[in-house]
């Protein structure tokens, strides 16, 4: 009912700071003195490091299973070993991030289809066990043979095998349920984003556990750990890039502030990465290099769509607007 | 799961999740054309609800000077200075942008510098108090992974406050930005539509407070029936911007259990003008994670496949 | 009434829902003006010339209720041939005295009274006791028989006299002084005469800010003239309301805490004028008058006999001469001037927060600060029980903790629902409150505190034989106490203030049971029958749906449980309800009594066709349609030939500080307000005196919802304090352009007596006004802050100088001058200079004080 002319009373920039002019700012949009509508998550960065953690670890996994089903023992090793510390660091984050971290165990009162972080926490409470069993695995070589430690050694790997095996067969939703959780919110940017995100976080997840690989594993061992790697920041630079610019207003956040220039260093980091892993299989120290760049573009990544959905929750632009245009009376 | 409509739909809440035998589903109907703007509602829910204070900061939003709905404002009165400006100060105005260079003194929706005497008469001073919603589709309460928040046989919802454990999720779930973690407390609170009182058939707090009828409680399909007819008569009045919000069943979010009775466009108060649950989307938000989690079952078995040692 | 009021607002409320206009007229903005159908903006201090031109609308379009008029109102009686008028002597009426600055009121009087008439210096002796409170419940003194003409036609009769006096309050006038465009002023005169008459009735609701002003009296009595006009008054929907400031303000006058009164408006004994019993009760009784004050003995024994029991004889004039007596003005700002010049020892403060509460706070806090002794009960220590470690003046070095010689006794009170007892709301309603809970600690009502204060100092006096001592020692001090703590009980003491049978202690009826043989004791003749049968009555809560619509059955309401004064003017003279729709009291001829929805407030079987024989006194002098029975002439009074100080029909006179000339009149403010000119109290210049200019800006203040008065109750609660955190000043974006202030950002308000600083919220509900070409920028501020408490703020009340109204000494708070400045005030000493750097460029240095009498006043100044 409000025509935009006839509109002076606007939320958005309008501030009483020197040197505004006297002036109707363009009419965008109305809000309430430029106050947020929704609130933004009340999560601080571990929760995007978790995401980045959890995301390696299930890519570790993948690579683990993969490498200790076509004999890659040092891969393997490494893939195992990588996603138990992402593991531990993983549960540290969520934990710490709780309002009532004595409480953590509540999440396992249901199981609750509608939440996705109920789902999550499923997930990732199997996938967890299955890994640190395989993880332990690792240890049978350095046990004693005799004793009951010895049965341990012996019955160690076929367990590990398997604890590898249901965590490869986790590790897929491990890495793409982060996506579903922050796209099941009322802040724009990520919600607007649900078809792509889990393009991203899996792209990533992929990206960070062949890095991983390539950093820990021999190059002899290191090809597929490469090609995942390669692939992974294919997927993620890729989604991204659609993240940042097929969402019409709400893809604007991703582009701008924190958020805008975390994503381009993980664009040059992933790229650089995968760039680096294609040219630097003969070498150990190539391939470290682009892991770690691989690694980082990752954690850039998570971080820079965590900002972004900040970012768009407070600002009443983005909810409104959207909102207004599909009414059709904007 | 109930129905076919449990995330998305017309649908009645209690009997949805569980409940047989379920009393009327109740809410609230808030009128802000009768609001004075008294904050009776906020003083009353707190004191009621032993919320504690949300600190003393002066806003400068008119006569709001707690900013929102939070943790602990779980009524919160909304304040609306609009000086519609007629042609004539629109003409000073155009005159000042072209010429002058003066500063914009006011606060955010003020009105014009130079716009006195007859020309403003046209003031208008918005008063709403804001509230839970209490869905019929209510995303808090979808995304709650521990149980903690809960629909009531009267199709409210509430939090827990022994189960919480603070992960937050239901804070950005909520399209209207109402429910929050407390700070010094780590979990999350909000309006339980005083549980409490009307288990007892007593009226919530700020509704009993209320010196004008503004906020009105009672069984939601009364309520709405009268909202109905109280626009009605605003707009034979000429209120003609007299409009109802969140009263839909067929609504982004079937339809609030408290409903209000405006006078502007929602975001003006700061409410979404058209909120949708976000669960509505979830079933694709699986299938879009499935198929990418399938991609990087395939990438790996590619990668591991495709060349052997 | 939004704003202050929320809780009677819904009343407000529902009638809109019912389709009734609201109008709200108001210098600012408010929360009453978000919800009113018409916003009417005018100048603070304007009021006179607003209601003035409604009157003349009225009668330049004879819009009046003619009927009533003639019958109900003094309209027809004739006036003194020497009466002259402001219209004629510029601004002044007849009889003023310069040297007194007071009036000689003999030409005021009605034709052939002017013996009646007090003298100017009466007048003087008047002023200095707010003798005007006293008529709160009965007219002043006039003779019961009058000269009428009921045609309306003679020149000299009260409605042609009006009609004169207000001919130039024109709708024109109106803009020049108040600022209100014509059209809707228009607006509202339609609107509130199109809402009056036969079928429809008007009431008229003001808050007491509108007693806050050097003509407040007078703005009341503007606002009664149109409702007398309309023939609103005694009739269901009429009548005047006052929203107070506080619970039971009005039972606070009905049983005073007012140095002028004794309980039921029994005026307190001057030492000079009432020197014996028989003058004092003669001068209630006003020999010769008509209606009820005639039996004025027979409270004033009844009361003295409460007072001093079986100790009140017949020979010792019932203990008439232990009754203090005043000497002048010992009124509340008299004695702040006292107290700053060393006269008052010890000071007792009740629920009362000078420091913030009180206009010219410095003075209040100076006057604190040097006393030997103050005792404070209050529900938390509040800023008069701080001042001397915390008040701005410790800042300023006026104040020295250490040098401060007043002792301070903190007790704490206990809170509304922690002690039981009545409030009497504005309708004259007594609602009995059950207490709660106990009051916590060392917490005491002031029940315990008087009773038990009371009884140890009887005890201490008990030996002595000094005469002084004797009124305590003759006291009937004695009410049943229960509990730990002794509390006294207080219904024992309603039963007193009810009245009984000295004799049986059976309690009374009603008043007009009561005896002047000293056969009665009643401590307030007015609550007479609240505690009839024993039954105390004021408790009755019966649910309105059990009853009829007027409700007699909730609580109690003085006087004989009469819901509405006055009410025979409901029916026509003959005794036939006005209309159907209106009926409340009728003349039942077949009974031959009067008979209706409420109490008859006439004799019962009085007939409407009676007519008293010539010069018949008293009660029985009242005619059969002289409805307003208290009055001594048994009219509405149009025109107040008596107990006005200030003249017989409200005038516009600029408020004490004003940036304009007063475009009516060379009379510049009311000639005869109460003013203390001292160093002290330095008023800002008003034209036509000089500098003026120095303080360019109009502020008033009020209350926010979210606070009360003077913080005590609010600043001290976290769920208020959060609501409005900080002292704020709001101004127009036109002066905060003018004056460079930020939203947000601080800023000073200075006068004379202080400099401020407030955060600035600048908004379009203030409004410049345009006067006669003049802009004229008005500021708002509350006046909730002070230095204690959870949130803090300077007082504006410090704003303030102090100029009374002279019938009932209420101080001019809600209108001054100022100036504005970006930024925050100066502190410590230095603030004290920047004020006197404006007193200096304003002129104002102790040598000069304004004149009450304008130069050029007093004669024909052909400003017509």
């Amino acid at each position: 009912m409000t025509k935009p002319d006839q509109a002076p009373q606007k939320g958005g920039r309008r501030g009483g700071g020197k040197g505004d002019r006297v002036m109707v700012p363009p009419a965008e949009f109305r809000s309430y003195y430029g106050r947020p509508v929704v609130k933004a998550p009340v999560w601080t960065h571990d929760i995007a490091a978790y995401f980045f953690t959890g995301g390696l670890a299930a890519g570790s996994a993948l690579v683990a299973a993969g490498a200790d089903l076509t004999k890659r023992p040092a891969l393997r090793t490494t893939g195992r070993l990588t996603a138990l510390a992402a593991i531990v660091a993983s549960t540290y984050f969520l934990v710490v991030d709780l309002g009532r971290p004595s409480r953590f165990l509540n999440m396992l009162r249901v199981a609750k289809p509608t939440s996705p972080m109920s789902m999550g926490t499923w997930v990732f409470s199997g996938f967890s066990a299955a890994a640190g069993l395989a993880a332990v695995a690792e240890a049978a070589p350095y046990l004693p043979r005799r004793g009951a430690l010895g049965l341990a050694a012996r019955a160690l790997p076929t367990a590990g095998r398997a604890g590898g095996l249901a965590a490869a067969a986790l590790a897929p939703a491990m890495a793409t349920y982060t996506a579903v959780l922050i796209s099941d919110t009322a802040t724009p940017a990520w919600h607007a984003a649900y078809p792509r995100l889990p393009f991203v976080f899996a792209g990533s997840a992929l990206a960070s556990g062949g890095a991983a690989g390539l950093i820990g594993a021999p190059t002899a061992q290191a090809g597929p750990a490469r090609t995942l790697a390669v692939a992974g920041a294919a997927l993620e630079l890729a989604a991204t890039h659609g993240v940042e610019h097929r969402m019409g207003l709400l893809s604007e956040p991703y582009r701008t502030g924190r958020a805008g220039k975390l994503l381009r260093a993980a664009r040059v980091l992933t790229a650089a990465g995968a760039v680096g892993a294609l040219l630097g299989s003969r070498s150990r120290t190539v391939s470290a290099l682009a892991g770690g760049a691989l690694l980082a573009g990752s954690l850039a990544t998570r971080l820079g769509v965590f900002e972004a959905g900040k970012a768009s929750a407070e600002d009443p632009k983005y909810t409104v607007v959207p909102q207004r245009e599909r009414l059709g009376s904007l | 799961m109930a129905g076919p409509n449990s995330l998305y739909g017309p649908i009645d809440p209690a009997p949805d999740a569980g409940y047989t035998d379920a009393p009327p589903r109740m809410g609230f109907f808030t009128d802000t054309s009768v609001c004075i703007g008294c904050k009776a509602c906020e003083v009353a829910c707190k004191e009621w609800n032993a919320v504690p204070d949300d600190g003393f900061n002066l806003l400068g939003m008119s006569y709001d000077n707690t900013g929102g709905l939070s943790a602990n404002t779980w009524r919160h009165v909304a304040f609306i200075e609009q000086a519609a400006p007629s042609p004539a100060a629109m003409d000073v105005l155009r005159e000042a942008e072209s010429t002058v260079s003066t500063q914009f003194l006011g606060m955010p929706s003020s009105t014009l510098p130079g716009a006195n005497g007859r020309e403003d008469r046209d003031l208008r001073w918005l008063m709403m108090s804001n509230v839970c919603k209490h869905c019929t589709h209510a995303a808090c309460l979808d995304v709650c992974p521990t149980g903690s928040l809960f629909r009531t046989e009267f199709g409210t919802v509430v939090v827990q406050e022994d189960i919480c454990n603070g992960c937050g999720y239901c804070i950005p779930a909520c399209p209207y930005g109402v429910i929050d973690r407390r700070e010094d407390d780590g979990r999350a609170w909000k309006c339980t539509l005083c549980y409490d009182r009307i288990g007892e058939g007593m009226t919530p707090a700020c509704a009993q407070a209320c010196p004008t009828q503004s906020i009105q409680y009672g069984e939601l399909d009364e309520l709405r029936e009268r909202a109905a007819g109280r626009v009605e008569v605003l707009h034979q009045r000429g209120v003609t911007e007299a409009r109802l919000y969140g009263h839909d069943p067929d609504d982004g979010v079937g339809g609030d259990g408290a409903f209000f009775l405006l006078l502007d466009e929602p975001e003006v108060y700061g409410l979404p003008p058209d909120p949708v649950v976000t669960t509505r989307d979830l079933p694709s938000m699986w299938k879009h994670a499935g198929v990418a989690a399938l991609s990087m079952v395939a990438a790996a078995a590619v990668a591991f496949l495709g060349r052997r040692p | 009434m939004a704003e202050a009021h929320p809780v009677g607002f819904q009343w407000v409320m529902e009638a809109k829902k019912r389709g009734a206009t609201v109008i709200h007229v108001d210098p600012r903005f408010t929360r009453t003006s978000a919800v009113a159908d018409e916003f009417v903006p005018l100048r603070v201090g304007s009021d006179i010339a607003f209601l003035g031109g409604v009157i003349n609308y009225i009668l330049s379009n004879e819009l009046d209720f003619r009927e009533y008029v003639v019958s109900y109102t003094n309209a027809a009686t004739l006036v003194t041939e020497g009466f002259q008028d402001t219209e004629d002597l510029g601004g002044l009426f007849s009889g003023y005295h310069p040297e007194t600055g007071t009036y000689d009121p003999v030409t005021w009087q009605y034709e052939g009274h002017e013996e009646f008439a007090q003298s100017h210096e009466d007048a003087h002796v008047h002023r200095e006791t707010g003798a005007g409170i006293q008529h709160e419940a009965h007219g002043p003194p006039v003779s019961g028989s009058v000269e009428r003409d009921e045609t309306l036609q003679d020149p000299r009769c009260v409605y042609q006299v009006l009609k004169r006096h207000y001919a130039r309050y024109t709708p024109e006038v109106v803009e020049r002084v108040c600022g209100v465009p014509p059209e809707q002023f228009q607006k509202v005169c339609e609107a509130w005469t199109r809402n009056s008459g036969r079928e429809r009735t008007t009431a008229l609701v003001y808050s007491v800010g509108w007693t806050q002003h050097t003509v407040g009296v007078q703005y009341i009595r503007a606002g009664a003239i149109i409702q007398l006009l309309l023939g609103n008054m005694g009739r269901p929907g009429g009548g005047i309301m006052a929203l107070r400031g506080h619970a039971s303000i009005q039972g606070s006058t009905d049983i005073p805490t007012l140095f002028n009164l004794l309980p039921g408006y029994l005026p307190m004994p001057h030492f000079k004028q009432h020197e014996t019993f028989d003058m004092w009760a003669e001068a209630i009784r006003h020999l010769g008058q008509k209606g009820f004050w005639a039996y004025a003995r027979c409270y004033a024994v009844s009361l003295l006999k409460a007072y001093f029991g079986e100790h009140a004889t017949e020979e010792n004039d019932w203990g008439y001469g232990w009754l203090p007596r005043l000497t002048g003005d010992h009124g509340t700002y008299q004695q702040v001037f006292n107290m700053i010049d060393g006269k008052i020892k010890g000071y007792f403060l009740l629920g009362q927060n000078p420091a913030v509460g009180s206009a010219h706070g410095r003075a209040q806090r100076l006057g604190m600060a040097n006393l030997d002794w103050l005792v404070v009960r209050d529900l938390y220590m509040i800023e008069s029980a701080t001042f001397w470690k915390d008040s701005p003046e410790i800042e300023t070095g006026e104040i020295v903790t250490e040098d401060c010689r007043t002792e301070v006794f903190f007790l704490p009170a206990a809170s509304h629902v922690e002690k039981e007892g009545t409030f009497t709301q504005t309708q004259r309603m007594l609602q009995w409150r059950e207490k709660a809970l106990d009051p916590p600690q060392d917490c005491r009502s002031e029940l315990w505190f008087f009773y038990h204060l009371g009884r140890l100092v009887r005890e201490r006096l008990a030996a002595s034989t000094l005469e002084r001592d004797e009124p305590v020692k003759r006291l009937a001090w004695s009410y049943p106490t229960s509990g730990q703590h002794n509390e006294p009980d207080a219904e024992s003491v309603l039963k007193e203030i009810n009245g009984y049978d000295v004799a049986t202690g059976a309690p009374l009826s009603g008043f007009t049971q009561l005896q002047a043989d000293g056969s009665t004791a009643c401590g307030c003749w007015i609550y007479s029958g609240v505690f009839a049968d024993g039954v105390n009555q004021a408790a009755r809560r019966k649910p309105g749906q059990e009853q009829s619509w007027v409700a007699p059955e909730w609580g109690w309401v003085w006087p004989a449980n009469r819901r509405i004064l006055y009410n025979r003017a409901s029916a026509d003279p003959q005794g036939v309800p006005w209309s159907e729709k209106k009926a409340y009291v009728w003349w039942d001829p077949e009974k031959g009594e009067w008979t209706g929805h409420d109490v008859p407030d006439f004799e019962k079987t009085k007939d409407p066709s009676f007519r008293p024989a010539p010069g018949t006194i008293g009660v029985d002098g009242l005619a059969g349609d002289d409805a307003f029975i208290m009055q001594g002439d048994g009219k509405g009074w149009l025109y107040a030939p008596a107990g006005l100080i200030d003249g017989p029909m409200p005038t516009h006179y600029e408020p004490a500080e004003s940036p304009l000339r007063n475009p009516l009149y060379s009379q510049q403010a009311n000639p005869v307000r109460k003013v203390y000119d001292r160093p002290d109290n330095q008023l800002n210049p008003a034209p036509p005196e000089r500098h003026s200019e120095v303080f360019p800006y109009v502020f008033t203040t009020s209350r926010l919802t979210e606070h009360h008065t003077a913080g005590g109750m609010s600043r001290q609660l976290a769920y208020l304090s959060e609501l409005q955190p900080a002292m704020f000043v709001e101004v127009s974006p036109a002066l905060a352009e003018e004056r460079g202030l930020e939203h947000m950002g601080w800023a000073h308000v200075i006068t004379g007596r202080a400099a401020i600083e407030a955060r600035v919220l600048v908004t379009a509900r203030l409004r410049p006004l345009r006067l006669d070409g003049r802009v004229i920028h008005q500021i708002w501020l509350p006046y909730h802050w002070g230095g204690s408490g959870l949130i803090t703020g300077d007082s504006a009340n410090d704003l303030f100088g102090i100029t009374l109204d002279p019938n009932v000494l209420i101080q001019e708070s809600k209108v001054g001058t100022c100036d504005i400045r970006a930024g925050r005030r100066p502190t410590g000493p230095a603030l004290l200079d920047y004020v006197a750097d404006y007193l200096r460029r304003a002129r104002l240095d102790a040598t000069h004080y304004a004149p009450l009498e304008t130069p050029g006043a007093g004669e024909s100044d052909g400003r017509t």
